[in-house]
């Protein structure tokens, strides 16, 4: 299946055109903030971090905002930092990619002196980036990636399967997906690894999954409410058990190709397991960097979470949800629970809506404004 | 399925020890389907059960495994009779002891 995408400098296919200001650190927001005022045809990505990070959370930030940037659907990157040396090492990143990157630091020049040199390579970029054309691409060269949040009983039912339809095709196609949500696995994490393609991916799989168990023993919390959520509770999700089995049941059939570590981008077509928070914005924030260009998102009571250069596509099962919350919900499946249509037939409708974002169409998320972009944090810094 | 206005319960695979409310259902006799099997039946319901919140499909004694998806999914608290809402007041995780 053909679809319109934007195809970069290196082979990868997107299916947006942003041109994203990208701040080092904290610091760096405000600048970026300005530049997405003076010029509006860039995104500028604001976060939290990247202060005096150390270690594996630091290469986390780094990877996180170096994948963003070399996200396909991002056309080309501004990056702003208050040091040269972190600024660069960002840009350099995501200059590998071949995509036009400028970058700026701040200190001996003040926000204002930044501003006016970042904005100016802002809008030349916006503006070349405006003469790139979509041209037919298969279906099959999109990276997918799954989550479901606000879950209750009915994504299992419905809009689970429904997305596990798309995977299975998108896999037998050639493409590849990504899953992960690492502790909402419990109670079927058997499964998956009994799915896991040979034994390495399997003793990988194991181990990121224990060790974040452990984590989670290691607080000593008692974690109903959070997980699973009260969202969950009061939609009828009783245990982290029954909510792992809804999870579950939209990564399909197909067997698990790799285990891969949090934001590392996939090599293997099919389907794959990324170590990650189930904690929505920071799930799909991963999943960009990782290189997803779309997401497939089934909510239960209504998580309504955007990204801001993955266009997520929401599906509910839940019909008190599609008709109290219709302008978040891009798919209403509720007829799977009225057995007024079947799976199959669902999973075409998310197939043709998936061709239809992917050549253009704008989300909900996209057009209501969502673009949560949350970086995972580790561990405090120094 | 037949009747217009579909079954007031799913259950994702025969075997399973719950039922899931696809609609708000009230006590009374009333009709579930099997996803796996698409066999109807029909069950006695004790009490209000709201959508997406499950019943007991069997009498559950304490410390019995709730069973759905042909997995378990909960431990029950203390007895459960067939009928009545199964949710957090008396299912809790098998997994994490400490979340309940």
């Amino acid at each position: 299946m053909n679809v319109l995408g934007y195809r970069r400098p290196n082979g990868r296919v997107g299916v947006r055109n942003h041109v994203v200001v990208i701040p080092v650190d904290d610091l760096s927001n405000a600048v970026c903030e300005a530049v997405a005022r003076v010029v509006p045809g860039v995104l500028a990505l604001p976060h939290h971090y990247g202060r005096l990070q150390y270690g594996e959370d630091l290469e986390l930030t780094f990877q996180t905002l170096i994948g963003t940037g070399r996200n396909p659907n991002v056309a080309a990157a501004v990056v702003v930092g208050i040091e040269p040396t972190w600024t660069e090492r960002v840009a350099e990143g995501i200059a590998t990619s071949g995509k036009p990157v400028e970058s700026f630091s701040i200190e001996r020049h003040g926000d204002l002196e930044t501003l006016a040199a970042a904005a100016r390579a802002a809008q030349r970029l916006a503006q070349d980036a405006s003469e790139l054309h979509r041209e037919p691409v298969s279906r099959q060269e999109l990276t997918i990636s799954i989550k479901c949040g606000e879950s209750d009983t009915t994504t299992g039912l419905g809009s689970c399967p429904t997305v596990a339809q798309v995977v299975d095709r998108h896999v037998a196609d050639g493409g590849t997906v990504i899953f992960g949500e690492t502790s909402e696995l419990t109670g079927g994490e058997h499964l998956i690894a009994e799915r896991c393609a040979d034994a390495e991916v399997r003793r990988r799989f194991q181990a990121m999954f224990d060790r974040y168990l452990a984590e989670i023993e290691a607080s000593g919390a008692n974690l109903l409410g959070s997980q699973p959520t009260q969202g969950n509770i009061r939609g009828g999700l009783s245990t982290i058990e029954e909510k792992a089995m809804g999870n579950i049941a939209k990564t399909g059939t197909v067997p698990v190709v790799d285990a891969l570590e949090m934001a590392q981008a996939p090599t293997r077509p099919g389907l794959n397991f990324m170590d990650s928070s189930s904690a929505a914005a920071e799930f799909i924030t991963l999943m960009g960097a990782a290189g997803a260009v779309l997401h497939l998102f089934p909510t239960g009571q209504g998580n309504i979470v955007g990204n801001p250069i993955v266009p997520v596509i929401k599906l509910t099962a839940n019909p008190v949800t599609a008709s109290t919350m219709a302008e978040h919900i891009d798919l209403d499946v509720s007829g799977l629970l009225t057995r007024r249509c079947t799976v199959r037939e669902a999973g075409e409708q998310l197939l043709g809506l998936v061709d239809r974002v992917a050549c253009g169409r704008l989300t909900c998320a996209e057009a209501l404004g969502h673009r949560e972009f949350v970086l995972t944090k580790l561990y405090r810094s120094a | 399925m037949a009747d217009e206005r579909g079954p007031d319960f799913l259950i994702h695979n025969e075997g399973d020890l719950v039922a899931v409310a696809v609609k708000e259902v009230g006590a009374g006799r009333r009709r579930a389907v099997y996803m796996d099997s698409d066999r109807e039946i029909e069950l006695e319901v004790l009490e209000e059960i709201p959508l997406g919140h499950k019943v007991a499909l069997a009498d559950l004694a304490e410390g019995a495994d709730v069973i759905e998806y042909r997995t378990r999914v909960a431990l029950a608290r203390h007895p459960i009779q067939a009928g009545q809402h199964v949710h957090v007041h008396n299912v809790r995780s098998a997994r994490w002891e400490r979340s309940q």
